[in-house]
């Protein structure tokens, strides 16, 4: 079992759960209230969907050999235009409006996405530095949108994006979810998996076998660009407003410490996106706990980055391999797995 | 391409303002006027614009012509254009340090050069304090002290323990030890207010929600929520109605700016009490410019003026708000 490939996120998940469980039994209290589910766990599902989306989107560049390091602005970008199209509308409660409104932002969001696939796809400009461009550049254009101002917004259909249910559950996690189940189906059901993976593991192999890989990765940044800007309705709808300097701020991190806990390869081709969800509620739920359980705010940062050297370490065969062999002597073929794993 | 484009496009913003800046001035003052050099620490927020708006304003109407620049949150561009102050031979300086450490050598420059500086809205830590004539600016500590006073006051009739949680601002910041501290220091002869739960909100909305979401699941009972700024209020109001309370009347909120958000929320009886951190202190400045250039001693220390809020006033207040 522990071979499963989410066998050690979904531990260390249980792991931190337990945790809370014994520090705060109240912590997995789900109740109904005014309506809908109420509890941490459920916070946890509503706050971690953004993440669990700009994470699957990342996954998918991460797969190509790819990084996108503008998902953050991205974000910004989204919520900035929506916000700003519902705040001069008559009336913000409208359907039509909202649906503009969304529209509007996406298709930037689409766009932007096909800019970086450009600039790495076409110029073939490292993605790093290609997706840093719009990364630094887009914080300020989400600035020029909201004028540096936090746009406030009232919309009752908008904010359902964030903080709405449906049937007792999150409208947000049902979002996330739907959007992970899609590109699941998409990239495990057809060969579009594989190809990424032929992408990402060896371009030139890939290109000599007849793969346009050219397009492919195109069409992962633009899926990210997609991603990124529904999580930026999500923020921005959960609070609600724009707030064009801290929203998606740093969440390009989150994203890649996320897909990496879920145990997809940085250096491309293999990759898992039920591995990113997992590590995307890790994460949040390790955020929760930390709010939960009143650890001082000082000590929050080392607490976080302390589990997630630790998670991190378990994930590691080598490290796994070395502590076993401290225990017990290594029988030859082990050995060898290992070290073509670590290879 | 891309960013040297948008560069571009915020040099030419840039400069459009700094041209306005002067010519508005030298039409109402003519030759003879004092000019002042002015380095904002940024636009970040509606705070911040209102500032920069007060000072222009008031530079105009007390007919000093003003230099204006923009630092966009970077030390570097600030001790530039502190520099190119210097070089224009301006009567005074004044500026809103982006960070608290790294200002000696450039503020020794003014010195030499026979230059006065002012500080606006925050300090610099700074051992020589005759480089800079004063520093006009809130007093923090006495923000929270002020929403620690009334809530000393508002509890005065409740029998039980009164429970607070703190939302506080951004780890390590000036206003948010300082506010953290005025509170403490208020309620601190009051055992029965009791802060059950304290932890930084970041000053955004978003983070302000998410904490309180998790204050109002691992806290048994709260009575009173203290915020180190309105924004972190308005995500925690979020949050108290999403588990089914009213803010305002279940919960009691106390925050502090006064910015027009705020401000609505408190007319709404959402939150009941804001201490006013007053970003319109534009008029002080330039009595300070005019004194300091006429050679004037001044104190080295000037506070804003300031105020806070109930809802009745606020309801007052709302529709003249500028920010």
């Amino acid at each position: 079992m522990t071979k499963h490939r989410l066998f050690w996120p979904v531990s260390a998940l249980l792991a931190l759960l337990l945790v809370d469980l014994i520090a705060k039994p109240s912590f997995f209290k789900v109740e109904v209230r005014d309506g809908h589910l109420y509890g941490s766990l459920i916070d946890i599902l509503r706050l971690g969907a953004p993440l669990i989306l700009v994470g699957i989107g990342m996954t998918l560049v991460v797969a190509t050999r790819g990084i996108d390091l503008s998902v953050g602005s991205v974000v910004a970008i989204s919520g900035a235009l929506a916000c700003l199209h519902l705040s001069g509308l008559p009336d913000q409660d409208a359907v039509g409006g909202t649906v503009v409104a969304v529209g509007m932002a996406l298709g930037l969001c689409l766009a932007l996405g096909a800019w970086n696939g450009f600039l790495v796809s076409v110029l073939g400009i490292q993605p790093i530095i290609a997706t840093l461009i719009l990364m630094v550049a887009g914080r300020g254009i989400a600035q020029l949108i909201t004028d540096g101002q936090i746009i406030t917004i009232t919309s009752g259909p908008f904010r359902a994006l964030g903080s709405g249910y449906l049937f007792l559950v999150p409208v947000s996690i049902l979002i996330a979810l739907a959007v992970f189940g899609l590109s699941s189906l998409l990239v495990r059901k057809s060969a579009l998996g594989l190809l990424l993976e032929a992408v990402g593991g060896n371009p030139e192999a890939g290109r000599l076998s007849g793969l346009r890989s050219g397009r492919l990765t195109w069409l992962v940044y633009v899926f990210g660009g997609l991603c990124a800007g529904i999580a930026g309705l999500m923020i921005a709808a959960n609070t609600p407003g724009a707030d064009a300097n801290h929203a998606g701020l740093w969440i390009e991190l989150d994203a890649i410490l996320a897909l990496t806990i879920g145990g997809t390869k940085l250096t491309g081709g293999r990759f898992s996106l039920g591995g990113t969800v997992i590590g995307a509620l890790l994460i949040q739920t390790l955020t929760t706990t930390v709010y939960t359980l009143g650890i001082p705010d000082t000590a929050t940062l080392l607490v976080k980055a302390l589990v997630v050297l630790l998670v991190c370490l378990v994930q590691s065969p080598a490290f796994r391999d070395r502590v076993r062999r401290r225990r017990r002597p290594v029988p030859a073929t082990e050995s060898a797995r290992a070290v073509e794993v670590s290879a | 391409m891309f960013g040297k484009k948008w560069a571009a496009l915020a040099a030419g913003v840039m400069g459009v303002t700094l041209l306005t800046g002067c010519g508005g001035a030298a039409d109402s003052a003519g030759g003879g006027a004092i000019t002042l050099g002015f380095s904002q620490v940024g636009a970040e927020s509606g705070w911040r614009t209102a500032n920069t708006k007060s000072i222009q304003e008031s530079a105009k109407s007390a007919g000093i012509e003003l230099k204006f620049s923009d630092a966009q949150q970077k030390q570097e561009n600030q001790i530039t254009a502190i520099r190119s102050f210097i070089q224009q031979k301006v009567k005074v300086i004044a500026f809103s340090p982006v960070v608290e450490s790294g200002w000696d050598t450039v503020l020794k420059e003014a010195k030499t050069a026979g230059i006065p500086v002012i500080l606006t809205d925050r300090s610099v830590d700074s051992s020589d304090k005759t480089l800079y004539k004063t520093f006009l600016g809130s007093d923090f500590v006495a923000e929270g002290k002020k929403a620690g006073e009334w809530l000393v006051k508002e509890s005065a009739a409740a029998t039980g323990d009164v429970n607070v949680v703190e939302l506080q601002g951004s780890t390590g910041s000036a206003p948010a030890n300082d506010r953290k501290k005025g509170f403490a220091d208020a309620i601190g002869s009051t055992s029965k207010i009791k802060v059950v739960a304290s932890q930084t909100g970041e000053f955004t909305r978003a983070k302000g929600k998410e904490v309180m979401e998790a204050f109002l699941k691992s806290q048994s009972k709260i009575d009173v929520l203290y915020a180190h700024n309105d924004d972190m209020a308005l995500g925690a109001i979020e949050a108290i109605e999403a588990a089914g309370k009213k803010p305002g009347t279940d919960i009691k909120i106390v925050s502090v700016d006064a910015v027009k958000d705020g401000m609505q929320a408190l007319a709404d009886g959402k939150i009941n009490y804001i201490v006013e951190c007053n970003p319109l202190l534009g008029p002080q400045l330039m009595d300070l410019v005019k004194k300091v250039s006429a050679g004037e001693e001044v104190p080295a220390r000037i506070e804003t003026q300031e105020t806070e809020f109930d809802q009745a006033k606020a309801k007052a207040a709302l529709p003249q708000r500028q920010y």
